[in-house]
């Protein structure tokens, strides 16, 4: 006997669905997880052909991703015994540390970049999108038209008007340079967006609010910050996305003092001679701040993605 | 607790006129319904007076200040909204705290505030709940609350019973007045439903089209109404209106309906043209010695009476008559008017014309 029912589906398709979902994430993260092991295989175990799946796990790639090393004559080794696991590691190729890699600094500078324009395109979108929503403003839907139209063309188009005005204004290879493009490019996205989530919220908080005795500007962030949170949240993990795994500008407008993470990781390959594993491991430790960010916000992504949907 | 008045209130949207000149005083301590369909400019007039919205032109006084371009913040008003508002990401002691803190009032005296606001209420076991869980009822209630916790000067109240089911509005409509009268303090009360109007309003404003159209106690506006469209607004069923053409002299003490001459309250104007009889349907009566005729097409059993709609020379009528008399349906019968209670209308202008009945009213408003 099976029973029809309109909300609940049946077993076989429940089971039909979580197999497909499976099934997808199988394929997607596989090459996370092929990049995250590639990080512990020796450059032998990387290159092997057929490909090792099981292998001995070695921190090679990690300590060639953090240090320079140069190598040395069998004399020097003699009388320098090696010092800690690290000096250990690349002594098996001749090789001694010489000191810190620039991978740390740079991977700084991605933080610094990535959470700075993430911070501002947050904090002008909300203020802007709060107005457009809430307030009579000549010509809004022409100034939103032209706020969006920024995002009409791929960004790279305009690379090297950027590039010469950048030289100009002295703010090629600065993080503040690389903070306000990434904003630039970010903040039709956060106007759009937040917008739409303002709008969802009554009015009549806010009025509640005036009535009780508050200015406009407290009733803005003691009434409808916190109600707008879920959408900031989603619309920060986008911006921060986009500013951490941007490759064509950073390539372009950074070479030293602000250079990010992205285009530092693959001048490693040019190093030492086709060096997967740091490569790899440089890759898994670039991963790891928006996976904590995205996980941290999880939750008010998926409310913040299917908001307006459902509610009323 | 305060006088307000407002004075020659406009208010525009751009071309769009909400309220055109619009004046009328509300007395200290008065229960106070703004009465209207929607779009006539009520709640606009309720926002101006809460600062809300600012008036284009006009004057606002309360308590003798002139108020009307001042932040609502400093016009010491509370507001009950119709979707009640109460600020989500807060629980009940907060909602209800939070127009004391803005004040700056000392937490202590806050917290002892909140709870005597409660016990009124009767809401002190969910003082510590989430708002989201509420019940139509209490979500009413701690709006009411947080309304009440500052003893501001006059409460202005946005259709509060419009989002409770039919059975609790009742209830929380005796509850409102019972609160009112035990705190005395000015209510400016706006809806759309004329039984809630006339049975918790000490006055009544009805607007139509951006403009007051009359302004009263509920029985002046039930009983002499100033305009076809109060007369139509009001009473369940409304107003019959028999239109016929001809003229009335002033003084005239009856009217020409189909051949038959019908008592009025003696005029104090003469009109001609397009007229309207109007009537209300208590005050027609089935009697066979009656000279104007109807045809019985429908009757309604409502319990005690019965509504009866009747056919007549000057249009369908409807007459509300004890349960006990009978009315076959194709009958026809003799119909007798209340002459004391008819009002006369001059069809053109939509207004009444002036009468023994009604001079007085007329004359304010």
């Amino acid at each position: 006997m099976s029973s029809f029912s309109v909300t609940e589906p049946s077993k076989r398709s429940k089971w039909f669905a979580g197999t497909l979902v499976i099934l997808y994430a199988l394929i997607t993260m596989i090459p996370l997880a092929w990049i995250m092991l590639t990080g512990f295989k020796s450059p032998a175990d990387a290159i092997s052909y057929p490909p090792k799946v099981i292998f001995e796990p070695t921190l090679e790639g990690y300590v060639n991703l953090f240090t320079q090393r140069t190598r040395q004559t069998e004399d020097f080794l003699a009388n320098n015994p090696p010092e800690n696991w690290r000096d250990e590691i690349v002594r098996q190729y001749d090789m001694v540390i010489v000191g810190p890699s620039k991978f740390g600094e740079r991977f700084l500078n991605s933080v610094i970049i990535g959470f700075g324009s993430t911070f501002l395109s947050i904090f002008l979108g909300t203020l802007a999108a709060y107005a457009f929503s809430r307030f009579k403003i000549p010509l809004a839907d022409d100034l939103l038209f032209f706020i969006l139209s920024t995002r009409m063309m791929p960004p790279i188009a305009v690379a090297i008007p950027i590039f010469l005005m950048y030289r100009q204004l002295g703010l090629s290879d600065t993080h503040l340079g690389m903070i306000l493009l990434y904003t630039a490019v970010n903040i039709s996205l956060a106007v759009w967006l937040l917008k739409g989530f303002i709008d969802e919220i009554p009015r009549e908080y806010e009025e509640a609010a005036l009535i009780d005795g508050y200015t406009r500007f407290q009733a803005f962030y003691k009434v409808v910050l916190p109600q707008a949170a879920t959408g900031i949240a989603s619309t920060a993990i986008f911006c921060l996305i986009f500013a951490w795994n941007e490759y064509a500008f950073a390539v372009l407008l950074t070479s030293g003092t602000a250079q990010t993470a992205p285009p530092f990781i693959p001048t490693i390959i040019g190093v030492g001679g086709l060096d997967w594993p740091a490569v790899a491991a440089g890759a898994t430790i670039f991963l790891l701040p928006v996976m904590i960010f995205t996980i941290l916000l999880r939750k008010n992504l998926l409310r913040g993605i299917t908001f307006g949907a459902v509610r009323k | 607790m305060a006088e307000i008045v407002i004075k020659n209130v406009r208010k525009e949207f751009g071309d769009f006129v909400a309220v055109k000149e619009s004046s009328f005083t509300i007395e200290d301590g008065e229960f106070f319904m703004l009465l209207g369909p929607s779009g006539c400019g009520k709640t606009t007039t309720l926002r101006m007076i809460a600062g809300l919205e600012l008036p284009t032109s006009g004057e606002i006084y309360l308590d003798g200040e002139e108020i009307s371009q001042r932040p609502p913040s400093e016009r010491d008003i509370a507001f009950v909204f119709q979707m009640f508002a109460l600020y989500p990401h807060m629980n009940v002691r907060r909602n209800l705290s939070y127009p004391l803190v803005s004040q700056g009032m000392p937490r202590r005296q806050v917290k002892a505030k909140v709870e005597e606001v409660a016990a009124i209420l009767g809401i002190t076991d969910i003082l510590n709940r989430p708002v989201g869980g509420l019940s139509g009822g209490d979500r009413q209630r701690v709006a009411l609350g947080r309304a009440i916790v500052r003893d501001p000067k006059a409460f202005m109240m946005d259709e509060p019973l419009g989002a409770l089911d039919a059975e609790f509005r009742e209830h929380m409509a005796e509850e409102l007045r019972a609160l009112h009268d035990r705190m005395g303090a000015t209510t400016v009360y706006v809806t759309h439903d004329q039984l809630e109007a006339m049975q918790m309003g000490d006055k009544i404003v009805v607007m139509n089209n951006a403009v007051v159209e009359q302004f009263g106690t509920p029985q002046e506006i039930y009983d002499k109404p100033a305009s076809m469209f109060v007369a139509d607004f009001i009473g369940s069923p409304s107003m019959n209106f028999l239109r016929f053409e001809g003229v009335v002299a002033e003084a005239a003490q009856s009217v020409n309906l189909a051949g038959q001459a019908i008592g009025v309250p003696r005029l104090r104007q003469g009109a001609s043209g397009h007229l309207v009889f109007g009537v209300r349907p208590e005050h027609v009566t089935l009697s066979d010695t009656g000279g104007y005729r109807g045809e019985v097409l429908a009757s309604e059993y409502l319990g005690t009476t019965q509504i009866i709609t009747l056919d007549t020379p000057n249009g369908d009528l409807k007459a509300r008559i004890d349960s006990t008399q009978t009315a076959k349906v194709g009958e026809k019968v003799g119909l007798s008017f209340q002459a004391p209670k008819v009002t006369l209308f001059d069809e053109a202008t939509g207004k009444a014309l002036r009468s023994e009945l009604n001079h007085e009213v007329l004359a304010h408003g």
